[in-house]
C-alpha cells in the first residue's frame, strides 16, 4: 500500500473511531437534518400533489444544509487541540490529508442522508429508495464533500468560520445541487436511469474536476 | 538509549543548519537574520525572554512556519524543496500535546506510528511509553489524563519514529520532579544515540546543564551564542532580563 493511501486510510480511520465514540457530529447533523424536514411540514404541511413538487428541492435542502454543519466541524476538533499541526508535521502528502479528511465528512453526510429516508417516508410520503436515487446520493455527496472540505480548511482559519463555509460553499457548490435537485425530481416522477443519465454524467464531471483541484489547493491553504 | 538515527550516520555534517532566518508576522518581526549550526549528537539550548522568537524559530525549523527569508537546511533537506522528508527525521514537541482527547495513549500513537511509517510499530510504540513512564496508562484516553502525562506522552509521540532531529518547545512545562527527570534522561539518550535536540526553556540551569552550546535570542536576534562551558547563567539572565524590560 502506498504512503499516500495508507495515511489517508489512517487520518479516515482515525476519525471514524473518534466519532463513533463521542457521535458528536453525526449526532448534530442528523438533528439538523430532522430539523429541517419537521420544518417544512409544519409551516407549510404541503398537499401531495405540491410535495411531488417540491420534494426533491426539500430533501437536497436538509442534506445541503446538514452537510455544511458537518463539514464545519471536519477541522475544528484538529484545530481546538492542535492536532492539526501534527498532521502537518508528518512526512505525509497534503493530499493523503485532505483525502482523508473527506472521506470522514462523505461518511457522516451519507450516514445521514441514508438515515433521514425514512424520516421522508413518514413526514411526507416521499420513497427515493432505488439504486438510481442512490448513485445520485452518492455523487452529490462526494462533490459537496470535495468542495466543502477545502473550504472547511480555510474557514477554520478565520473567527468566522461558521459564516465563511456556507458563504464560500453554495455557490461553487450550486452545479452540483441543481444536479441533485433535477435527477431526484425525474426519478420521482418515474422516471429511470436513461433519464437522469446526463445529470449523472454532470455530478461524475464535477466530482473529478473538484477532487483534483481541491487537492492540489489544499497544500496552499494548509501553509502559515 | 536511541541508535544513531539514519541521518546523522549518512548525512551531512550538520544536523542544523539555519542562515539569514527572518520571520514577521504582520508588524512583528518576530526572527531578524538568525544563524545557527547544531551538529549531530550535539544538544543546542535557545533561551530568551517571552516574546524573543524561541517557538517561531523552532516551527521554522520543523516546517510548521515558512520564514520570509534565509535557508533552513535539517539533515541535508531543504526547507524550501524537500519539507516532506525533512519532516521525517524531525520530532517536535509544542506547547500543545497534539493529540487526540478521545483516543487512548495507546491508539494516539498508533495513529501516528501509521502516519510515520514506523515498521515495528507495535514494539515501538511499548517502548517509547516505557520511555517515558507510561506503560500503565497505554490504555486510558487521552482526555483523563492529567497534563503532565499529556506531556509525557507528547514526548513519546515526537520520540515514536526515532527522529534524527529532536525539537522540544519548553518541554518541561507541566512536568513534575520525576517528568523533569525522565526528559533529561531521554534528552541525553537521543543525543548520546547521534541525533541533534534543540530546546527552548527558561530554565537557564537545566538548559546550560543540559546542552552542549547556548543561543540566547533577544527581540528575535542572536543575543548571545556559544558553548554552555562558555556561558554563565548570569550571561544569560543579564540580556533576558534586560529585554524583558524593554518589551511590552
Amino acid at each position: 500500500m502506498s504512503a499516500y493511501v495508507r495515511s489517508a486510510l489512517a487520518i479516515y480511520r482515525k476519525d471514524v473511531m473518534i466519532e463513533a465514540r463521542t457521535r458528536e457530529t453525526l449526532s448534530g447533523v442528523f438533528m439538523f437534518a430532522l430539523v429541517v424536514a419537521f420544518i417544512f411540514k409544519f409551516t407549510f404541511d404541503p398537499a401531495p400533489q405540491v410535495v411531488a413538487l417540491i420534494g426533491p428541492g426539500m430533501v437536497w435542502v436538509a442534506y445541503v444544509f446538514a452537510g455544511i454543519v458537518g463539514m464545519n466541524r471536519t477541522f475544528v476538533l484538529e484545530r481546538d487541540r492542535g492536532t492539526l499541526e501534527a498532521l502537518l508535521l508528518a512526512p505525509v502528502p497534503r493530499e493523503a490529508i485532505y483525502l482523508g479528511k473527506l472521506l470522514g465528512a462523505f461518511t457522516i453526510m451519507i450516514v445521514v442522508e441514508a438515515a433521514m429516508l425514512p424520516v421522508f417516508v413518514v413526514l411526507h410520503d416521499l420513497s427515493f429508495l432505488s439504486l438510481p436515487f442512490a448513485v445520485t446520493a452518492v455523487l452529490a455527496t462526494l462533490g459537496m464533500a470535495a468542495v466543502g472540505t477545502l473550504f472547511s480548511a480555510i474557514a477554520v482559519h478565520t473567527r468566522a468560520r461558521e459564516l465563511l463555509l456556507p458563504v464560500l460553499f453554495l455557490p461553487v457548490a450550486l452545479p452540483v445541487i441543481i444536479a441533485a435537485v433535477s435527477a431526484t425530481s425525474l426519478l420521482l416522477d418515474g422516471g429511470g436511469w436513461g433519464d437522469i443519465d446526463l445529470w449523472l454524467r454532470l455530478m461524475l464531471a464535477f466530482d473529478i474536476a473538484f477532487l483534483v483541484l481541491s487537492s492540489w489547493a489544499f497544500e496552499f491553504v494548509l501553509e502559515e | 538509549m536511541q541508535e544513531t538515527p539514519p541521518a546523522a550516520a549518512a548525512g551531512p555534517a550538520m544536523a542544523i543548519a539555519v542562515s539569514g532566518l527572518s520571520k514577521t508576522f504582520g508588524t512583528t518581526r518576530a526572527l531578524i537574520d538568525v544563524d545557527l549550526r547544531v551538529a549531530w549528537g550535539q544538544t543546542l539550548a535557545v533561551l530568551g525572554h517571552n516574546g524573543a522568537g524561541k517557538s517561531t524559530l523552532l516551527r521554522v525549523i520543523a516546517s510548521l512556519a515558512r520564514p520570509d527569508a534565509g535557508t533552513v537546511v535539517v539533515g541535508g533537506f531543504d526547507r524550501a524543496k524537500d519539507a516532506a522528508r525533512l519532516r521525517s527525521i524531525v520530532g517536535y514537541v509544542g506547547h500543545q500535546p497534539l493529540l487526540y482527547d478521545d483516543l487512548t495513549a495507546g491508539e494516539n500513537l498508533a495513529f501516528y506510528a501509521r502516519l510515520y511509517g514506523v515498521a515495528d510499530a507495535r514494539a515501538r510504540i511499548g517502548q517509547v511509553l516505557e520511555d517515558v513512564g507510561g506503560s500503565a496508562w497505554a490504555d486510558r484516553r487521552v482526555r483523563g489524563l492529567s497534563n503532565g502525562m499529556q506531556k509525557r506522552l507528547a514526548i513519546a509521540r515526537a520520540l515514536l519514529h526515532r527522529p534524527s532531529v529532536l525539537l522540544l518547545d519548553e518541554p518541561e512545562t507541566g512536568l513534575d520532579v520525576s517528568g523533569l527527570a525522565m526528559l533529561d534522561r531521554l534528552v541525553r539518550g537521543v543525543s548520546d544515540g547521534g541525533a541533534a535536540v534543540v530546546m527552548t526553556t527558561h530554565g537557564m540551569e537545566r538548559g546550560l546543564a543540559l546542552a552542549d552550546q547556548i543561543v540566547v535570542l533577544a527581540e528575535g536576534r542572536v543575543a548571545l551564542a556559544g558553548r554552555s562551558t562558555d556561558v554563565t547563567p548570569a550571561d544569560v539572565r543579564a540580556i533576558v532580563t534586560r529585554q524583558s524590560e524593554v518589551a511590552p
